[in-house]
């Protein structure tokens, strides 16, 4: 070795202090790093730390039950287990989703068109991709806890209805979430939960619904549950009672049978809706786990309209029930004088054109005052009275007595009816209105247009002497609006002895007389289409006339409503629609004596509304004790009585 | 000839910073691996440092002179076993970098390491000038290579790269010229610059190299995927806060999200589990080390000696600086562990055979 490294002492000290300072930098450098991330990014990653570690399951709150005005329940809850898929690792998802389609039977596509609907979703959140798991489904995820970590079990309440339609459209149904809603919600809404969709359901979310809680289990990096944290409990949606009584309801369902057309029974007094029924009806439990397209679609296409609550959204015409409006009228403008009285032939010719009466052609009515009038329902003498008055009279005692104005019933998308006038016909045709078409609306043809709703609170608010309670379903309402229109002492008592003897003195409703009840009402038959159309088309079923009753017990200021729409049944409205409402009063009195008797506190004590109302299934032992309680009307019976 | 050097010479802090931070090290073992598995890695790493510190004191006693005159022959040894790796080799985790050697599996590359240090310590002590002429700094850099080269095709990116800094560390000191400074510091901006942009990453880098790379550039692209590991340890060091989670309370690191949270990324569990303030302490300790390390190379008797130290300094400092700035996703990872805290047989030798070298020239400062 020609050169020796030994004994050089040339030590570069200056650079060696260069590398001390590059070690401080370097090592500050460093700490800078783990503060930015230790101390001004630690919240961000504190998160980032649970949401790995920690799984949240939701725990779905029970929707708030319904019960009747004795607390009897009417929808309430069965639970029933989803599958959700977890999709915090979309490579093992992808990898195993062929198997998880073969073990729950669901087709790959499907479940491939769900994962991409999700696709915005974070990926922490699971998927239901099941709603309705069977036992065998159950046994599947259980058996294959290990090797497809990916499926858990959902435990939701399903909601149950009664059968049949039972009260359907009323209380409406559940359904998940719209994407509007959602965008609607302020976030208080989440893709796949389940909502009220139409009728109390939607009217009363807010209280039904209850707030989910949350299971969250602490899962190490293979995704294996380690521990579990205290669970987040749901709390539970509150219950609702409403004012509807079963036992009329009962009654009101299965008097109008399975003929379209809908029955509202009020309590004019409170403006407690008692019993309400619209026919067709879907049945709501279809709707409560996922509906399918097919069946959507059928329900939209029929031309019967199942989805249509007939109660608050038929808007037809009210026929010779209106015949009270324009009474009213009469009497309190005294034009024509009470003690007015025409000829009826069978027909009449006003402004140059015929308008016949209900009889023409069969019979005509003679001379007939306006208690005859009522009795009879007698289009003549009316044809008279309105072409007297003019349209504006009829459409301020129309308008104040709630046609065309919607009641504020607590149901959504109720419509409003309308009450035509001549600032009607300037601003929606631009035109003048035509005398004529005056005398058709005072018997209620024309364009007048009213809802099962509105004739019941219209029919016990005149007979209460102008007091017009706002119909409300929920027991415990608040606020409940009035709207009181004067009528005179006189009036009130002329028009209500006409509607006594409608039933009770040989009128059109002549069938219908209940011993011991002062069973009062109108009936009305309204044309779909006019006399002169009806003659062109020949007597086809759908175009017959809709049958109209409103009967109400008893005569004066009475305790109960009930309007009854059949539609075209082919028969006149005391005959298609009175025995229906003659059957929820009968049931109404025959329940209202049995309580006075005692006899049916035994029902009452069983239930403690709001607090211990036993389950639905508890309810077929009721039924049976308040089936003695009132006479159910079968559908033979009903026949006979429209003989 | 001389007097043996007594106890007094050795460096008793420098003891003292090792044996901290090797403390750290295995009470983060512990917590890292308790409940599992892997439960008891902290004493099998105990004894590792034992051995580790037997072999610094035997090294120690060795005079220094003596290893450098053997530098060409070691280096001929450590290109030899190289070689042989590649062929005799066992293949771990996808790579060959394991020799058997009296039962245990030693990795290779890191007593290359050792070697190099020796090796560029004897040939700067050799340039006679002040400054560093073009020839030597090239033929420097050939030697360099080859063992380098050799390590990368194992492939062993992480321990090829620690090469570098002790070619560059020993450059400066040994008195590089400015203008070669500047071109070799272009061609490396070049070199890291062709790394990071695809088209030319291509054809230099191996496919699991690149993927390091993009999953090193955009962490949060696929948290399961490729960029995982850093997401994860970041999550860790982030979510600990500066007071920390607590000493086996990490979940990060208790639920196993940190990837090989005994080893490369300790410093993620233990920046977790102990907060910035642990952090603190840990970094710190570091830094005392290095600069402890540059004033024994100050104080040193000779020249060589001190590019001995020097060596050990750069390879050490750069182990810190690539290891905790990945744990912080400031670096992609390159698989280089934590010098003393992180787990393994043969890092831990080859830290104590290195700090055994620098205690040579450190008992050695007042002999003639």
């Amino acid at each position: 070795m020609s050169y020796s490294f030994r004994n050089d002492n040339r030590l570069p000290q200056a650079r060696l202090a260069v590398v001390s300072y590059v070690i401080v930098g370097m090592i500050g450098l460093l700490l800078i790093g783990f503060w930015k991330l230790q101390v001004i990014d630690s919240d961000k990653y504190s998160q980032w730390a649970d949401r790995n570690r920690i799984r949240s399951i939701p725990v779905i709150a029970p929707r708030g039950r319904m019960l009747d005005r004795d607390g009897r329940v009417l929808v309430d809850n069965y639970p029933s287990f989803s599958v959700l898929l977890l999709r915090d690792d979309p490579t093992l998802v992808l990898k195993q989703l062929p198997m998880i389609a073969e073990g729950l039977g669901v087709p790959l596509n499907d479940l491939a068109d769900q994962l991409d609907n999700a696709r915005e979703l974070p990926k922490f959140q699971p998927i239901v991709i099941k709603p309705e798991a069977t036992p065998a489904d159950v046994a599947f995820i259980e058996s294959h806890r290990s090797d497809i970590p990916l499926l858990e079990m959902l435990m939701v309440h399903r909601r149950r209805y009664l059968p049949n339609g039972f009260m359907a459209h009323t209380s409406g149904y559940v359904g998940e979430v719209s994407e509007k809603q959602i965008e609607d919600s302020n976030g208080k809404f989440r893709p796949g939960d389940f909502v009220g969709k139409t009728g109390l359901e939607r009217q009363y979310n807010d209280m039904l619904q209850g707030t989910d809680g949350m299971r969250r289990v602490i899962v190490n990096s293979v995704g294996k549950e380690v521990d579990r944290l205290p669970t987040q409990e749901a709390i539970p949606g509150k219950q609702i009672q409403l004012t509807i009584d079963y036992d009329l309801q009962q009654v009101a369902e299965q008097s109008l049978g399975v003929r379209p057309g809908a029955v509202v029974a009020l309590d004019p007094r409170s403006g407690e809706v008692l019993a309400m029924v619209s026919r067709p009806t879907p049945d709501p439990n279809n709707f409560a786990i996922r509906i399918s397209n097919e069946e959507w679609k059928r329900l939209n296409d029929d031309p019967l309209h199942p989805l249509l609550n007939r109660t608050i959204q038929a808007q037809l015409a009210p026929g010779s029930v209106f015949k009270i409006v324009t009474a009213t009228a009469m009497l309190e403008d005294r034009n024509p004088p009470e003690s007015y009285t025409s000829f009826c032939p069978g027909y009449g010719t006003f402004y140059g054109r015929q308008f016949k009466c209900w009889v023409f052609g069969k019979k005509s009515h003679g001379t007939v005052d306006l208690k005859e009038a009522i009795k009879e329902s007698c289009d003549i003498f009316f044809y008279n009275v309105g072409m007297r008055l003019g349209i504006d009279r009829l459409s301020y005692y129309g308008g104040h007595v709630g046609i065309g104005h919607k009641t504020g019933i607590d149901l959504p998308s109720e419509e409003s009816g309308l009450m035509p006038s001549a600032e009607w016909a300037e601003r929606v045709f631009h035109r003048k209105w035509y005398a004529g078409e005056t005398i058709s609306v005072s018997t209620g043809q024309g364009a007048v247009t009213t809802t099962p709703l509105q004739l019941a609170r219209m029919i016990g608010g005149i007979a209460s002497g102008g007091v017009f309670k706002q119909p409300h379903l929920l027991k415990d309402a608040q606020n409940v609006g009035e709207e009181r229109f004067h009528i005179s002492e006189s009036t009130t008592q002329k028009i209500t002895d006409a509607m006594y003897a409608v039933v009770n003195e040989g009128g059109t409703g002549g069938s219908l007389k209940l011993a011991g009840v002062e069973l009062s009402g109108k009936s009305g038959t309204a044309q779909v289409i006019g006399y002169a159309t009806r003659e062109r088309f020949g007597k086809q079923k759908k175009f017959e006339d809709n049958a109209w009753f409103v009967g109400y017990a008893p005569r004066r200021d009475p305790e109960i409503v009930v309007a009854v729409l059949v539609q075209e049944s082919g028969q006149h409205g005391g005959t298609a629609s009175g025995p229906v409402a003659r059957d929820i009063i009968k049931a109404y009195y025959d329940k209202k004596t049995k309580k006075l008797d005692g006899q049916i506190t035994a029902d009452g004590k069983g239930f403690d509304p709001g607090k211990t109302a036993p389950p639905a299934t508890a309810i077929q032992p009721v039924l049976k004790q308040s089936g003695q309680a009132v006479t159910v009307p079968t559908r033979a019976r009903v026949e006979e009585n429209r003989r | 000839m001389k007097d043996a050097p007594g106890t007094r010479d050795y460096d008793w802090w420098l003891i003292a910073i090792l044996l901290a931070i090797c403390t750290l090290g295995v009470i983060e073992i512990y917590s890292a691996t308790q409940g599992s598995t892997l439960a008891g890695m902290h004493t099998k790493q105990i004894r590792w440092l034992v051995v580790g510190f037997i072999l610094m004191f035997v090294l120690s006693r060795l005079d220094y002179h003596l290893i450098l005159d053997q530098a060409w022959i070691l280096y001929l040894v450590g290109v030899v076993a190289l070689i042989a790796v590649l062929f005799f080799g066992h293949t771990r985790f996808g790579a060959k970098r394991w020799l058997p050697v009296v039962g245990e599996l030693f990795q290779v590359s890191e007593l290359v390491k050792l070697i190099i240090i020796i090796w560029l310590a004897r040939f700067f002590a050799e340039v006679r000038t002040d400054e560093l002429s073009l020839r030597d700094l090239i033929k420097a850099g050939l030697l360099v290579g080859l063992p380098l080269g050799l390590i990368l095709k194992q492939p062993d990116l992480g321990t090829a790269l620690v090469l570098m800094p002790l070619l560059v560390v020993g450059a400066f000191l040994g008195g590089l010229q400015w203008q070669h400074a500047t071109v070799i510091t272009l061609a490396g901006a070049l070199l890291v610059g062709s790394v990071f942009y695809p088209p030319v990453s291509k054809h230099l880098l191996k496919p699991y190299q690149r993927e390091r790379i993009t999953s090193f550039l955009h962490p949060e692209e696929d948290a399961k995927g490729s960029g995982y590991q850093l997401l994860q340890s970041k999550i860790a060091v982030g979510s600990g806060g500066f007071w920390g989670k607590g000493f086996r309370n990490g979940t990060q690191n208790q639920l196993g999200y940190i990837p090989v949270r005994y080893s490369d990324f300790i410093m993620s569990a233990w920046a977790e589990e102990q907060g910035f303030k642990g952090v603190l302490i840990a970094l710190g300790l570091y830094m005392a080390l290095l600069l402890r390390l540059v004033q024994n190379a100050q104080r040193a008797k000779d020249r060589a000696g001190m590019f001995l130290v020097m060596g050990v300094a750069a390879a050490l400092g750069f182990h810190v600086l690539v290891n905790v700035a990945m744990v912080i996703g400031a670096m992609p990872v390159t698989g280089i562990p934590l010098p003393l805290m992180s787990y393994g047989g043969s890092a831990t030798l080859f830290v104590f055979l290195a700090i055994g070298l620098v205690m040579n020239v450190r008992i050695r400062r007042f002999v003639n």
